[in-house]
């Protein structure tokens, strides 16, 4: 079995890792990884045939594109009135201390706002042009109904308790809402469902991030071998998430949305200090979005990868964040899917977007000002960057050039991002496997001791196999979970048109103005 | 004349003195007593997914002991004194919350305990009865 074989590695290797043997210890980790889940990811990107369209990036753009018509535009139509439910007018007083939408869109928020924002817009950029930035923002907006969809699933089925406390997700739509719909297969799909969050927990939502922070920290500190910052990392993670030392967490989830703020208001400063430069790299973007601009690819190219990184960065149909809105309290399941479509919004369009103007503007990809196209690197098969970097770096040196002190400061909002997503991450895959294997104090620490292990795993591989792998773990889960989200759509609609007709006829009360 | 109602602010168990003092005068103009706790919570804090789960219980167990330990000997206490009493508990911004609290139910005057005005963080952030001392719409009575 794969997962053995991992940790008999793992195991052996451990015992002779000192720091002489590092550096066979992060290539047999890559060996092992490439071996065992190569044909997967081959499978879920396999592109469309004839074409080099991947199959899995057309169906999220077509699913998002199905809720937004099927919903009449919920996320222009219905954008002001989320942005009054996260500011607490349609709140009761009397529920005060219950857990307020704002703090549900802020949880899952630091759960999807992280190194998908730093790290893989800057791959998507490198790889698909200046273009990638235009169709990354226009799948996020599509992308807002499809967790409008799910957010509302999320509530409406979730498992209430004895005890006050609550369980939902896909796992528990998929089978509460199939069963209601006298549909068949429910059961199965919330299984096969559960499978792919736990490894995609442990994949994109724990590998890629331990591995995003240590290559981040070695670029501040100096190379080293990844499993010292994995060990460290996952020394933490464990106090948190099996020790309950809620401080650190609680330190966390308060530093992380300053530095999304923090971030955002650089960039701001960086677009402004070269306010000469907007008018062109905008023209940049609309060109290369249906050009290429030279890039290999082509059009395709800047699609495939704006559409790629929106998915991964801000988990529209993927299904994760209908388990974190679940958990609130509301008397309306509506009220959270308008909440939760905030969150591609404010992940892609504002905060992506930012990222890919600054590694735009400030020019550290290579331009040939002579031709007006971007210098290809056909052997790294990216767009060629001073020192050939990609992901956190290339960011981190595109903000270099207007803030010398910036890439401290990323090293430590990357770690930080990479913790608290792993938080959240811990969490998803956690109501998976408690869904699979039931409740239970014991059985949660199997699985809280196994994400800890996979830090280490995700620090000391390099980025191709591990990246590879946590996005194609991510979209399985989407191909299950939007598969749920067409059948159980109609039920959606239902809880929609009966709240705008309580919402017009004033019986849902404003409780401030 | 309709009976009129004083709001005493709570703060916790031991605070006897604001009690026993706004009892006092309750009994000699014929007031019932409101007695108000509020518990600290704001909307928009940062939760782990974790406490979002367990919110619901947490809350419900909250208020379970304020009103075990802080409201229902409050209200023994103000009965034994022959005045007529009720204990509420609710959450939000403090000052803000008795307040809003006092002017819903009508309330004609505010009796809060001057405890705590000394610590560290009343002095940076200011504390209960110098924030109600400025917001408050109805006299107010500061008890030392």
């Amino acid at each position: 079995m794969k997962l053995a074989t991992f940790f008999a590695s793992f195991a052996a290797l451990i015992g002779s890792a000192l720091p002489a043997a590092a550096q066979s210890f992060d290539e047999r980790i890559n060996q092992i990884f490439a071996d065992y889940t190569g044909w997967y990811v081959g499978f879920i990107f396999a592109p469309l045939p004839g074409t080099n369209f991947s199959w899995i990036a057309l169906w999220l753009v077509v699913g998002a594109l199905v809720f937004t018509f099927y919903f009449g535009f919920i996320q222009f139509k219905g954008f002001w009135h989320s942005i009054r439910l996260v500011k607490g007018d349609y709140s009761d007083p009397n529920d005060a201390g219950e857990v307020s939408h704002f703090q549900a869109l802020a949880t899952a928020l630091s759960g999807t706002v992280g190194l998908g924002n730093i790290a893989g817009v800057a791959v998507a950029v490198s790889i698909g042009g200046p273009g990638a930035t235009f169709w990354m923002v226009i799948a996020g907006l599509f992308g807002m109904a499809t967790k409008f969809t799910e957010c509302t699933l999320g509530v409406k089925y979730r498992n209430e308790y004895q005890d006050g406390t609550v369980s939902g997700g896909p796992m528990y739509y998929i089978t509460k809402g199939f069963k209601e719909r006298g549909l068949p297969g429910g059961p199965i799909l919330a299984v096969l469902f559960c499978i792919f969050t736990i490894l995609g927990a442990l994949g994109g939502g724990n590998m890629f991030q331990a591995n995003q922070a240590h290559a981040q920290l070695a670029g501040v500190l100096g190379d080293y071998p990844g499993w010292i910052t994995g060990l460290a990392i996952a020394g933490v993670t464990f106090a948190v998430i099996v020790g309950g030392i809620k401080s650190i967490a609680r330190v966390t989830e308060k530093v992380v949305p300053f530095m999304g703020v923090f971030y955002v208001i650089v960039s701001v400063i960086i677009l402004l200090m070269n306010i000469d430069m907007i008018g062109w790299a905008f023209g940049q973007i609309f060109a290369g979005a249906f050009t290429g601009l030279g890039v290999a690819g082509g059009f395709t190219g800047a699609l495939i990868q704006g559409f790629r990184r929106a998915a991964f960065s801000n988990e529209a149909g993927i299904g994760s964040a209908a388990i974190a809105h679940s958990a609130v309290r509301t008397k309306e399941p509506v009220t959270e899917g308008y909440v939760a479509l905030l969150e591609p919004f404010i992940d892609t369009v504002v905060i992506c977007t930012m990222t890919a103007l600054v590694i735009v503007i400030t020019g550290v990809l290579n331009f040939d000002a002579e031709t007006g196209l971007y210098v290809w690197n056909a052997e790294l098969g990216r767009i060629g960057t001073d020192g050939d970097v990609t992901g956190v770096q290339l960011t981190s040196a595109a903000y270099a050039q207007a803030f010398s002190w910036f890439p401290v400061l990323l090293a430590v909002a990357v770690v930080l991002f990479a913790f608290s997503t792993m938080i959240s991450w811990s969490y998803y895959g956690l109501k998976a496997w408690t869904y699979l294997f039931g409740e239970g104090a014991a059985k949660e620490i199997v699985f809280k001791v196994i994400f800890c292990l996979f830090i280490v795993i995700g620090a000391s591989a390099n980025l191709g196999p591990v990246i590879d792998f946590s996005d194609a773990m991510l979209f399985s889960m989407a191909i299950v979970n939007i598969i749920a989200l067409y059948l159980l759509m109609p039920i959606v609609r239902g809880e929609l048109s009966s709240y705008v007709e309580r919402l017009r006829s004033g019986q849902i009360m404003r409780y401030k103005d | 004349m309709t009976q009129e109602t004083y709001v005493v602010a709570h703060e916790d168990a031991e605070g006897h003195d604001v009690l026993d003092y706004a009892a006092a005068q309750a009994a000699k103009s014929g007031a019932k007593l409101h007695i108000l706790h509020v518990l600290e919570w704001s909307p928009y804090s940062f939760l782990t997914p974790q406490e979002i789960e367990e919110r619901h219980a947490r809350r419900r167990a909250e208020m379970e002991r304020a009103q075990e330990h802080i409201i229902d000997p409050a209200v023994k206490r103000a009965e034994a004194a022959g005045v007529s009493a009720e204990g509420e508990i609710r959450y939000g911004a403090v000052v803000e919350t008795i307040v809003d609290r006092a002017e819903k139910i009508g309330a004609s005057m505010i009796f809060v305990g001057r405890a705590g005005g000394n610590s560290f963080s009343a002095r940076v952030f200011g504390s209960v009865p110098l924030g109600l001392a400025q917001a408050a719409s109805i006299p107010t009575v500061i008890v030392p």
